[in-house]
């Protein structure tokens, strides 16, 4: 039962990890660059758009989904197996879903990255 | 690339190590969660060490959204992933844990993985910025172009 729960738990963290990660990365590209935008209009400016950004809500929202599933899964299992197991489905989810929804160009530089990180982050877990 | 997108990277890659090493330390004080007690999971954020990990891991939401506003998902996630490089080093200097070969290995393929997006451009496609709650879909004419592909027309058309 310990494990159905931690696995339940991981699955559930690694959806909502990427749905949180596409969807926030779709608003930040739509608001543009926060540094240069705060320059030019100021702090205030940069918080009210972000937060006014629907996509960057339901993303806090996937995130906050991915946090809880988290720490359930740390409440069932320890960080050394929970933490690289997550992050890194995680990290191959993301670049699947990056090409598909962002239509990001993830060459085969990026997909190296991403299974190599993966790879490792497993690794830190043996 | 400039100094202050590396600090950017940088601050997502510490506050996400250490908020997550503050988290670890404050749930096992809390013990085992069960859904049957939903006040319980809410109030695990009472928790001093779990308190400070999310303070930690707002000023790390901070800078990745920096990060997110400037340079693709697949650039910005291996990027900042030396941060499990970092939870390692935390393990064997402050937790005194053995860092065993497999480990090692694990942090050869994360430098690895990492040293294979840093060469690439951050953005390897065109944005139009265009003012919030405008979310008309307009095609975008360079999919796959990276941001230097751009300057370097627009620099051929201006001649400049």
């Amino acid at each position: 039962m310990k494990a159905l729960y931690t696995w339940s738990s991981v699955l559930a963290v690694v959806l909502a990890s990427v749905s949180g990660d596409v969807l926030l990365s779709h608003a930040m590209k739509k608001i543009g660059d926060l540094g240069e935008l705060r320059r030019r209009r100021g702090v205030l400016t940069v918080i009210g758009r972000v937060l006014s950004t629907r996509a960057f809500l339901l993303g806090l929202g996937c995130m906050a989904i991915a946090f809880y599933s988290l720490l359930f899964a740390l409440s069932w299992n320890d960080v050394s197996l929970v933490g690289p197991a997550a992050a890194s489905l995680t990290f191959v989810g993301n670049a699947f879903a990056a090409r598909i929804f962002l239509r990001e160009n993830v060459d085969r530089r990026r997909w190296m990255a991403a299974f190599f990180v993966a790879g490792g982050v497993l690794l830190l877990a043996v | 690339m400039n100094l202050r997108k590396y600090l950017v990277l940088g601050g997502v890659t510490i506050f996400s190590a250490i908020g997550d090493t503050l988290l670890s330390r404050g749930m096992k004080q809390v013990g085992s969660l069960s859904l049957g007690h939903v006040f319980q999971v809410l109030l695990t954020i009472l928790n001093p060490w779990v308190a400070l990990g999310i303070l930690f891991l707002l000023a790390f939401f901070a800078c990745y959204m920096t990060a997110l506003s400037w340079a693709d998902l697949t650039y910005v996630l291996p990027a900042t992933s030396l941060g499990y490089v970092l939870l390692a080093v935390i393990a064997k200097y402050q937790l005194h844990e053995q860092i065993t070969t497999a480990r090692w290995l694990g942090i050869l393929l994360i430098t690895m993985g990492v040293g294979f997006v840093a060469g690439g451009p951050e953005l390897t496609h065109h944005h139009v910025h265009r003012p919030t709650g405008d979310s008309r879909a307009t095609p975008d004419p360079h999919p796959h172009a990276t941001i230097e592909d751009i300057r370097e027309t627009v620099s051929t058309r201006t001649g400049s």
